[in-house]
């Protein structure tokens, strides 16, 4: 603290560098961060953000796991069980994945656009820190939910939270207020975001960026935040109708005063099914950015892979009722939502053979984010097919509701998700901090998350087909499921144990790591144009591009993409 | 091509859907109406007089002498569903609402289900058993339920004691002032093999206990410990016992 007051006050007006002289202080940086408006600084505390939570679901995924192991076990009680489930589900969704896929697009929507910052940063900032607080309000019932009543310290009512369990009679104290609150308060800071980023890519784009010339990255996200538009909508709706019916007397999902159990079950669905869309297209983005990279080949059929993007966009819309197949809706309802559930596989297959399209005959290099999307193609092919399976309507009638489907979607949202998120972390982390994660650590990371998803989630779905209701606490022994749970609850033990390496390679390739200069991976986008990691600026002057692979053209003068494409 | 795929796939779905749920009631079908409770199962044969729980007897169907199960399918709180893997899909149980599905095992046997969507505390515990019996078996057992007898002298005390508490608020017992409906009947408690929807096999022991205690076998199961004294005890089982 060297400088005098004024003189700082005068480089803070300004806005010119700070002096190199004042000593900063941790409350200084930590000041910087809060109250940034750099959308590369918002995108890193939403991906941080995202990876605690993932931490604190993970650990109870463990628990339940544990208890889970042998039948008749007494580790948990019944309602702790039933609790655990419910934070882990929403947790995940609402606080791991949201946060990660808004933090990647926050950070890489404008630097691959060549955009400075997104269009409203103020906005951006505002959403994140809604998203923070609805994240601290559902994790608050651990302290706020014992309430007057007494009952009830964290939400027992499943991620779904079908009336009429959460209503007065059936969920008493204030846990569930607090998933209410904190979901709606996550659901409007994600609305905030999304409208930022689909401004941004309309109206920030480089110049020679038209909307065709875009990486696959923004095409995705666009997209993506098109559909978080629409479904957040009726969930939000939702959310408030159950606070008027807990807290003024309203009866929309009241049914014990002649309220309806399944319009919940619809309200719920449309937001919840695009939202499994909402999550898994930034796992295409991040897959239809390193694959081609790494095959040293330009994607394949980028034109397809637009209009595939925007058709799952679309019919995904219309098939929400296929997690109601089972609530007794008539023949012909069923026929519809089987049938628009089994159009969703045919650009979902086109995708993937884009992705094996690009691969084939290139110039495969197997590095960790490499293995992380080849891993994420084939999962995500089973994921589809146990899907397309579900579809069809008597089957779902059979396994709906048992741990073949906790398997199906596990496989949607860890084998595919997760692990294109992981591919993310591998490939952009260079970007962000200027130093490359460990391959060496990478590929113990990889190598022991992946035995451990499939010793647990390949077998998850034969104790379902052998009957096996989803949510219970307990079994019995005997019924064919024993061996089976205590496999599924090894394989924890080996996605665990990979996620120590991870965490420990972050920590070390911080400041250890070796220095990754702009290019690391020889990459064609513009995000690797500016210096790693980038200044606020982003980019020092305006960016002209003439076609997809700006920087491609820039290492082949005598032969640049825009002549073919 | 996929798009043929999706076609052949849809119409086989189509096929199916309408097989199963537009099926025509034979008018020899038994009707039994399910209705879901937090965390048991309600089993009325309206046509045959009879109420249980927990426990479903059908008849077992063959090719020349078909014999299906329609269920109505209610529910008296929140949203359940019926499963019993090994006979059919699932259906939900809705409040405020009348779903229906139908079974037709074809063989005899003893069938475990539970229910299959999340509905509580104890939804692990909502077990269920289908009987299916030959219908020389099936007579004897709608016989047996159809009657009851009087409870003699020697258990007046313990029927007293289920008459003069709450027991009567949510169990009935056909021929006593007890008609509640909350929790199961309790008519032929003892013609049924588990206590509290599948946690504890029947027996006179294990009653002592459950009643004692329902929530050290089942936790935040909705009986009540009724703080009985021991002798009460003693004098109510002795009189459910005879329940047959």
């Amino acid at each position: 603290m060297n400088t005098s007051p004024t003189q700082s006050s005068i480089a803070g007006v300004m806005g010119l560098p700070e002096d190199a002289a004042r000593t900063w202080t941790v409350f200084d940086h930590l000041h910087q961060w809060v109250v940034t408006v750099d959308h590369k600084k918002l995108g890193l505390m939403y991906i941080m953000y995202g990876l605690l939570f993932f931490v604190v679901a993970g650990i109870e995924a463990s628990l339940i796991r544990i208890q889970l192991a042998v039948p008749n076990n007494h580790f948990l009680p019944p309602r702790l069980f039933n609790e655990l489930f419910t934070m882990h589900g929403t947790t995940m969704v609402f606080l791991v994945g949201m946060p990660l896929i808004f933090g990647f697009a926050n950070y890489l929507v404008p630097l691959m656009i060549g955009a400075r910052d997104l269009a409203f940063p103020r906005l951006n900032a505002f959403g994140f820190w809604l998203s923070v607080f609805g994240g601290l309000l559902l994790y608050f019932s651990l302290v706020g939910g014992m309430g007057m009543t007494g009952a009830g310290s964290m939400p027992d009512i499943g991620w779904f939270a079908y009336a009429p369990l959460t209503s007065p009679a059936f969920s008493r104290g204030h846990s569930t207020d607090y998933w209410t609150i904190g979901v709606l308060v996550g659901g409007l800071g994600s609305i905030a975001t999304a409208v930022n980023i689909i401004t941004t890519i309309l109206c920030l784009r480089c110049k020679g960026m038209t909307l065709m010339k875009m990486p696959l990255l923004a095409w995705l996200n666009l997209v993506m935040c098109g559909m978080v538009l629409i479904a957040i909508g009726p969930l939000t709706a939702a959310q408030i109708m159950l606070l008027f019916d807990r807290f003024l007397g309203a009866h929309f999902f009241d049914t014990q005063a002649g309220g309806s159990a399944v319009l919940w079950q619809h309200f719920f669905w449309i937001f919840g099914h695009p939202e499994v869309y909402v999550l898994i297209l930034p796992g295409f983005a991040f897959a239809s950015e390193i694959i081609p990279v790494f095959s040293r080949k330009a994607i394949f059929g980028y034109p397809v892979m637009v209009g595939a993007t925007v058709a799952i966009a679309f019919v995904s819309l219309g098939v929400w009722a296929h997690h109601m197949f089972t609530v007794g809706m008539t023949p012909i309802g069923n026929t519809f939502f089987a049938i628009s559930t089994m159009l969703v596989g045919v650009p979902t297959g086109i995708k993937i053979f884009n992705w094996i399209g690009t691969m084939w005959g290139g110039k495969i290099r197997f590095d960790t984010p490499m293995l992380f999307c080849v891993a994420f193609l084939v999962q995500f092919l089973i994921a589809g097919l146990t899907g397309v399976m579900l579809s069809v309507v008597p089957f779902d009638w059979q396994l709906n509701s048992s741990y073949f489907v906790v398997a199906h979607f596990h496989f949607v949202l860890v084998g595919a998700l997760l692990f294109t998120i992981f591919g993310a972390i591998y490939y952009w982390f260079p970007k962000a901090t200027g130093r490359l994660l460990s391959e060496r650590l990478g590929k113990w990371h990889f190598w022991l998350f992946l035995i451990g998803f499939h010793v647990t989630f390949d077998t998850m779905h034969i104790p379902g087909m052998l009957g096996m209701p989803r949510r219970i606490y307990t079994y019995e022994a005997g019924r064919g499921w024993d061996a089976l749970n205590m496999i599924c609850t090894v394989g924890v033990g080996f996605q665990a144990l990979g996620i120590l390496f991870f965490v420990g390679n972050v920590l070390w390739s911080l400041f250890k790591g070796k220095r990754a200069g702009n290019d690391p991976w020889d990459a064609w986008t513009l995000e690797w144009s500016t210096t790693s990691p980038p200044p606020e600026y982003n980019f020092a002057e305006p960016l002209v591009v003439k076609s997809r692979r700006p920087l491609w053209d820039i290492k082949h003068p005598t032969d640049p993409d825009w002549k073919f494409e | 091509m996929p798009l043929l795929i999706v076609l052949v796939l849809a119409l086989a779905t189509a096929r199916v859907i309408h097989e199963i749920q537009d099926a025509p009631h034979p008018p020899a079908a038994l009707d039994v109406q399910v209705i879901g409770h937090q965390w048991w199962w309600e089993i009325r044969y309206p046509k045959l007089g009879i109420v249980t729980a927990n426990e479903l007897h059908v008849l077992v169907s063959d090719a020349r002498k078909r014999a299906p199960t329609f269920l109505e399918l209610r529910s008296a709180d929140v949203v359940h569903s019926f499963w019993v893997p090994r006979l059919a899909g699932k259906t939900q149980l809705v409040p405020n609402r009348v779903n229906r599905m139908w079974i037709e095992p074809t063989r005899t046997g003893v069938f475990f289900g539970q229910c299959a969507d999340y509905c509580g505390t104890e939804h692990a515990k909502m077990l269920l058993r289908v009987y299916v019996h030959t219908s020389e078996e099936f007579e004897r057992w709608v016989s047996e339920q159809k009657s009851f007898a009087a409870s003699g002298p020697a258990v007046a005390a313990g029927r007293l004691v289920y008459e003069r508490t709450a027991c009567i608020n949510c169990h009935a017992v056909k021929g006593t002032v007890g008609d509640g409906r909350f929790g199961p009947d309790l008519t032929h408690l003892m013609s049924r093999e588990t206590l509290g929807s599948g946690v504890l096999t029947n027996s006179p022991e294990n009653l002592h206990a459950w009643i004692k205690s329902p929530n050290r076998f089942k936790p935040g199961v909705l009986m009540p410990a009724m703080n009985l004294s021991a002798s009460e005890l003693d004098q109510l089982v002795a009189y459910l016992a005879t329940l047959k």
